[in-house]
């Protein structure tokens, strides 16, 4: 029992609600905003250090005990994961501040995006499947309102898709914790993973398992993805940079969660169908990256690569191929949000996305240029950046477990990641300058403190891997040993 | 009892998915609705119907029921319930801003 647990959920719960009483004084808003996010960073840095020293922290609400009442656990992997989410909402914040505007700002923008990292933070740190369907829940909700605040004509023709496409896949949700709850009598992930290594993971059980993966596959964009990319690249800035950090990658987890701690005991048909999805995944989204010339869908469709690559070392389920993927996972949020925000700052500056008529920014703007340069080798695993380790990692898991086709092309992929990033840089800051400080549409003025942050963040985390390394390796030793897991749940009551 | 409420799962979940394929906005949100419906019901089947009295501490029963998916179907009704509010607030202001609520003009919409 610990109540440093319910903190990551409970501070910006708090903190959205009474936003929403003070709507008109923006600058408490933003104040508290700012605070919140911090003071969740600090309450998980101090249950990483508990975790490290003391094993895995559990919180039983109410006091009932695992099986029965609502249990939240807080291992290392969910741990790392908030603590990267509050860096990267404080700064999508920061870049808020100066861009998002006075009318989506007294129309509750913060309350709304504090309830989207409750949503985010609750999926993470939930111990029992039906909990981690209401977060999910609280999270596409709040992203609902976040994607059509505004009110412009394309955000609304996205919505409605982006909407449709997440009620149904909640009742797909629904509908496979049904089953399982029909086959196993329980929802707790502990009791669940018990019980499922005792009844054997049958025809019908995996069943189920793919049913889970397909629900988690439509919000990770895990191969149906048909949706993200127009989505993702309707609503401002700092909105859709929260979304390609956050919002996949609470899929991304689910899937992890789910296949490691539940459904590990048939990793030929279920692992090798993630890998299959993973692969379709990564060539998809390549191409789509490298065949647009709008700065926006080539970001998008980069998220859904980084998806593919993460979930093709989940795919291998080996210690190597898990490291790789929980290094990349923490180097994608990061570099996601950069790149989003960067590509943000410069259609602020040129008022277009179109890559075509822009060019030559690099005079007029050497610092974002450079920055965009270092982003787009992190982004595609150059060395010294925090890329490098997870790709070299995923690529050894996958030749490990013997999927050589899936490091394969998760190596080709990155070269066409890096085509793609390279032809934004390339267009957009080199070449005839047409642009004077006069005509420019926006100022970087406030936009580049998080977008320093994020690339001193992504520099670092290449630099100073020795740093997370204890930490990254204490989370995938509780990935690959469910016991672990269970034990830290359950306790004594093993045996019901 | 089980086959009965089975079936008619499968009958709400058709009739949801046809609705949700048309093209009109709102019956698509029926559609939604009504495929809610089904999963609840689904839950409910799935959880065993009455299968014993109920859980509670005053009365001396051999078998309770469980009361579990019960609970479990109260948050999802409220959650339906929620988006289903949302969806349609949403939709008539698409009604309203753009003009149709026809999904097949709605493709392609440029920005202003």
């Amino acid at each position: 029992m610990n109540n440093l647990v319910i903190l990551p959920i409970i501070i910006p719960i708090i903190a959205g609600m009474i936003m929403v009483i003070f709507r008109k004084s923006i600058k408490l808003q933003r104040f508290l905003s700012v605070f919140s996010t911090i003071a969740i960073s600090i309450a998980t840095l101090l249950l990483i250090i508990q975790i490290h020293t003391k094993g895995i922290q559990t919180l039983h609400l109410g006091g009932w005990k695992a099986p029965f009442g609502v249990s939240m656990v807080a291992d290392m992997f969910s741990s790392l994961l908030i603590l990267v989410t509050s860096i990267v909402s404080l700064c999508c914040l920061l870049f808020a501040f100066h861009s998002i505007g006075k009318e989506r700002e007294s129309n509750y923008f913060y309350p709304l995006f504090l309830f989207l990292i409750t949503g985010v933070n609750g999926s993470f740190i939930t111990g029992d499947i039906f909990n981690l369907f209401v977060c999910f829940e609280v999270m596409l909700v709040a992203s609902y309102v976040l994607i059509s605040l505004g009110g412009t004509r394309i955000q609304l023709s996205e919505s409605i898709k982006y909407i449709l496409i997440n009620i149904i896949s909640s009742f797909l949700f629904l509908v496979a914790i049904a089953f399982l709850y029909a086959m196993t009598g329980t929802l707790n992930f502990a009791h669940l993973s018990l019980r499922v290594a005792e009844v054997g993971q049958e025809g019908l059980m995996t069943t189920v398992a793919i049913l889970f993966l397909i629900v988690f596959s439509l919000k990770a964009g895990l191969f149906l993805f048909f949706w993200l990319p127009g989505s993702y690249s309707v609503p401002p800035t700092a909105i859709s940079a929260i979304f390609a950090a956050l919002l996949t990658k609470v899929g991304i987890y689910a899937i992890i969660r789910v296949f490691t701690l539940v459904f590990y005991h048939e990793p030929e048909v279920t692992h090798l169908l993630i890998g299959i999805l993973a692969a379709v995944t990564m060539l998809l989204g390549a191409i789509g990256a490298v065949a647009f010339w709008d700065i926006k869908r080539i970001l998008t469709y980069n998220v859904i690569v980084g998806v593919g690559f993460i979930l093709a070392g989940v795919a291998s389920f080996t210690t190597e191929g898990m490291t790789g993927s929980l290094y990349y996972l923490i180097h994608d949020m990061i570099v996601k949000a950069l790149i989003f925000l960067l590509g943000g700052t410069i259609i602020h500056l040129t008022g277009t996305s179109k890559l075509k008529e822009i060019s030559g920014l690099i005079r007029l703007h050497p610092g974002l240029g450079w920055m965009f340069f270092i982003a787009a080798l992190s982004l595609s695993g150059i060395p010294p950046l925090s890329g490098f380790l997870g790709k070299i990692f995923i690529t050894e898991g996958t030749f490990e477990a013997g999927y050589f086709w899936l490091g394969g092309i998760g190596l080709f992929t990155s070269l066409m990641v890096l085509y793609s990033i390279m032809k934004i840089f390339m267009n957009v800051f080199w070449g005839y300058t047409d642009l004077t400080e006069e005509k420019e549409k926006g100022t970087t003025k406030g936009l580049m403190l998080p977008i320093g942050i994020l690339t001193i963040i992504t520099i670092s985390l290449g630099l100073g891997a020795e740093g997370i390394h204890n930490y990254v390796d204490n989370a995938v030793e509780g990935l690959m040993n469910p016991s672990l897991y269970i034990e830290a749940v359950l306790g004594n009551n093993l045996g019901q | 009892m089980e086959t009965l409420m089975s079936i008619l799962v499968g009958i709400l979940f058709s009739i949801g998915t046809y609705l949700i394929l048309t093209k009109t906005l709102l019956r698509i949100i029926l559609g939604t609705s009504i495929l809610g419906h089904g999963v609840n019901l689904l839950i409910i089947t799935m959880g065993g119907l009455k299968k014993g009295g109920p859980p509670l501490l005053g009365i001396k029963n051999l078998t309770y029921a469980d009361s579990l998916p019960q609970a479990l179907l109260l948050t999802a009704i409220v959650i339906n319930f929620a988006t289903t509010a949302l969806f349609l607030v949403l939709s008539y202001r698409a009604y309203k801003v753009l003009g149709t609520d026809n999904t097949e003009q709605l493709r392609g919409i440029e920005n202003e």
